[in-house]
């Protein structure tokens, strides 16, 4: 039985990102032959003595004309131990937003700075952002380290400068590694590099396969919004009235004391239930239906939890937006709230503060939020929804911020005060 | 490398919560319960959704996933197969009887009638796979479908890596790379103006190796030309075509009989068949992961007639 990692790829333009891609595609003989044959072509058609390996990822015809990458684009690569889903995200400064998509569903983030270079701007930014979205572990893959003659003492100083800065956005010592790396060599990708005898550490593909994949806490409390109600009302099931959902966090099992929110109604699970069958319990991830011992009004957007750790219900919290949109957020905006299965009308009532993810501070009371930038707000919503802190567990305390005329996704939204956690040190 | 050990809060949590954790953890079990998330939002927030279901084995697995995402209710949106007339004869009658089944609605849109009035003309090269994007945007707004669940994968091609699970197209239908709506966490964007549709691929996270073990694991019944069998073909443009409504072998084209199979089901005169022994799942398996070419590489004429085919055919309202 192999596990499954979902990981996301950021740096700046020309750090080699595209490459380091292509090539554990191409380490982990993800790559087949009449895909080689189409990138060997198109490597001689533009000269070059090699197969171009990030030809391999660049996708639209648009990019391959301008060279560069300007979406998320999805890799599947996986060897016996993990199947592995790769979120590739664009460097380029405006694209911040393909890293917090990216970010979202990440496990762990590859950060990619060319050796010569060492930390950057881009960096510390994209640090920042995937610290904001609690991407739980990072590595920093110091790219083209043949560049600089496999040099001990360059990769150590971009090391501890990097554990400093991951250090004051809260990661933990353990949680963050460093690797030299060249993509184009294969060096300490798949294969350990003879160039760097000094370093001890896995290779990419090592630490990828056995990094401890933890989603959340198994002893986080039990969290399902309710998507859809099932009530075949079929002979054989007359009065079957489940609830379908996939369980955001915590786990469940039969007998389990719960409450039905923002109604606040107190029951207890009769069954999780599955087309394969009844289960004994279902943790984090899983897709089931729910039955209850009481007959109640429950619909899409209510929220089942556990009766002894339950949620906040309010029509009012405190959140940060990653604004996405390139029209300008301003206080007293109008938009929809999707948390969860339930989509709320909201008013952005007070625009707090912008974080600077540069200097990891911030600055108070902004007239606006503009593309790629994030800032702390007050939302007023039209009915009490449940929701928890981000920090404390990040499927109930996600949102989307929609326009509501025209449906375009404007922001991410995380509950609670995220900045605090992030400049505390600065 | 004491980083990387387990933790011991890890540990000391009870064994019980930390194995459910873990096998909702297992990858195709992951994949299954995304799935059946993707379709459950759909049918909570679309009013006609319809699954495309040629009876190939992607579709077959989409229906497999909307089954059990539904289950024990039917499952609560009819199918469509944009039908281009050059069928498999197992394929039809593997269609018809999951239909019937499982209780479902079938609706098919028939090229050929696009072609008897005059709305499509054949190709001179008798293909007809790029002749189901005209019936299928009209038949996606005869019957005002707003959300069109497909079996795409993003490791099929370059230009599907970037393909969200919601797809927004507009009112031709067509695919705009940068309209696409940032997908973030579990949650999804689905609003759309009138006349605009969603495309939704459930699939999307998964491989072809994915595919054939949970077809494996799940024992989902496909078409059996996707096992070996033995054909008559003929060899062209590289690939081993059969005979069929769509035209036999030309002049020059002689035919064999070998023992092939199917790696992907599509418009008969354009998929290939690949020699292979191999008749069982198991089998197929081993096969897909010793495989030195892509499915859609190795069997489909219509992804190889240039580097950017597929985002060409995407934007026009192909899949």
């Amino acid at each position: 039985m192999s596990s499954l990692l979902r990981l996301a790829t950021a740096g700046s333009v020309d750090d080699g990102k595209s490459t380091l891609v292509g090539r554990l595609l191409y380490d982990t003989k993800s790559v087949l032959a009449d895909q080689l044959d189409a990138v060997q072509r198109a490597s001689v058609d533009r000269g070059l003595s090699t197969p171009d390996l990030s030809l391999l990822v660049d996708g639209l015809r648009s990019e391959r004309e301008q060279g560069i990458t300007i979406d998320v684009a999805y890799r599947y690569f996986a060897t016996p131990r993990r199947s592995f889903v790769l979120a590739d995200t664009p460097g380029h400064v405006q694209y911040t937003r393909n890293t917090v998509t990216g970010a979202s569903t990440a496990q762990l983030a590859v950060l990619l700075v060319d050796a010569r270079k060492g930390v950057v701007e881009q960096t510390r930014r994209h640090a920042a952002v995937l610290a904001l979205l609690g991407v739980p572990r990072l590595v920093l893959a110091v790219n083209k380290v043949d560049l600089i003659g496999y040099d001990e003492a360059e990769f150590t100083v971009i090391a501890k400068e990097f554990a400093g800065h991951a250090a004051s956005l809260g990661y933990p010592e353990g949680s963050v590694l460093t690797i030299p790396v060249s993509a184009l060599h294969g060096d300490n990708v798949a294969v350990r590099s003879e160039n760097t005898p000094w370093y001890s550490g896995p290779t990419l593909l090592d630490h990828l396969e056995n990094v401890p994949v933890a989603p959340d806490p198994h002893d986080a409390p039990f969290r399902f919004p309710v998507q859809y109600v099932i009530r075949p009302r079929t002979p054989e099931h007359p009065d079957y009235r489940g609830y379908a959902g996939q369980i955001a966090a915590g786990t469940v099992r039969p007998g389990d004391e719960v409450v039905v929110l923002p109604q606040g109604l107190h029951t207890t699970v009769e069954r999780v239930d599955t087309a394969d069958g009844p289960r004994d319990e279902a943790g984090s991830g899983s897709s089931v239906t729910v039955l209850l011992a009481d007959d109640l009004d429950i619909s899409r957007g209510d929220l089942i939890a556990s009766a002894a750790d339950r949620p906040v219900v309010t029509d009012e919290f405190t959140a940060a937006l990653c604004w996405l949109s390139s029209t300008s957020l301003r206080p007293g905006a109008r938009v929809l709230v999707k948390h969860g299965t339930r989509t709320v009308q909201a008013f952005v009532d007070e625009l707090h503060s912008r974080f600077d993810e540069q200097a990891l501070s911030t600055v108070e009371d902004p007239e606006s939020l503009e593309l790629n930038e994030i800032g702390s707000v007050r939302l007023r919503l039209a009915e009490e929804i449940p929701v928890d802190d981000y920090s404390h567990s990040p499927r109930t305390g996600a949102f989307l911020v929609i326009e509501p005329k025209n449906g375009d996704t404007l922001a991410a939204g995380m509950v609670g005060e995220r900045f605090a956690k992030l400049g505390s040190t600065a | 490398m004491t980083a990387l050990s387990e933790t011991s809060e890890t540990r000391e949590t009870g064994e019980a919560r930390a194995a459910a954790a873990d096998a909702a953890r297992d990858n195709l079990t992951a994949l299954e319960s995304e799935g059946m998330h993707v379709f459950r939002e759909v049918a909570g927030e679309f009013d006609r959704p319809v699954i495309l279901f040629s009876g190939g084995k992607d579709s077959t697995l989409l229906l497999h996933l909307a089954i059990k995402a539904f289950w024990p209710a039917p499952v609560p949106f009819p199918l469509l197969h944009v039908d281009t007339g050059h069928n498999f004869d197992e394929v039809i009658e593997f269609r018809d009887r999951m239909v019937a089944q499982h209780g479902l609605r079938l609706i098919v849109a028939h090229v050929q009638d696009w072609i008897d009035d005059g709305r499509l003309t054949e190709r001179p090269d008798g293909t007809r796979n790029p002749l189901q994007t005209q019936p299928l945007l009209d038949t996606i707004t005869e019957h005002k479908f707003d959300a069109v669940f497909g079996g795409g994968r993003r490791d099929e091609e370059r230009a599907r890596a970037k393909e969200r699970i919601f797809s927004l197209r507009n009112a031709f239908g067509q695919w705009e790379p940068r309209r696409q709506r940032p997908e973030l966490w579990n949650l999804y964007n689905g609003r759309h103006r009138p006349g605009e549709h969603v495309r939704v691929f459930p699939l999307s996270n998964w491989t072809e190796a994915d595919v054939w073990n949970y077809i494996a694991r799940e024992r989902v019944e496909l078409p059996s030309i996707y096992y070996a069998h033995r054909r008559k073909v003929y060899r062209r443009d590289g690939m081993w075509l059969t005979e069929g409504p769509w035209g036999g072998p030309r002049e020059n084209e002689t035919v064999e009989e070998l023992t092939v199979r199917y790696r992907t089901v599509g418009d008969g005169s354009c998929t290939g068949a690949v020699e292979s022994t191999a008749a069982t799942v198991e089998e197929v398996i081993a096969e897909v992961q010793a495989s030195r070419l892509t499915e859609r590489g190795a069997t489909r004429a219509d992804d190889r007639l240039s580097e950017a085919a597929m985002e060409d055919r995407k934007r026009e309202g192909y899949f």
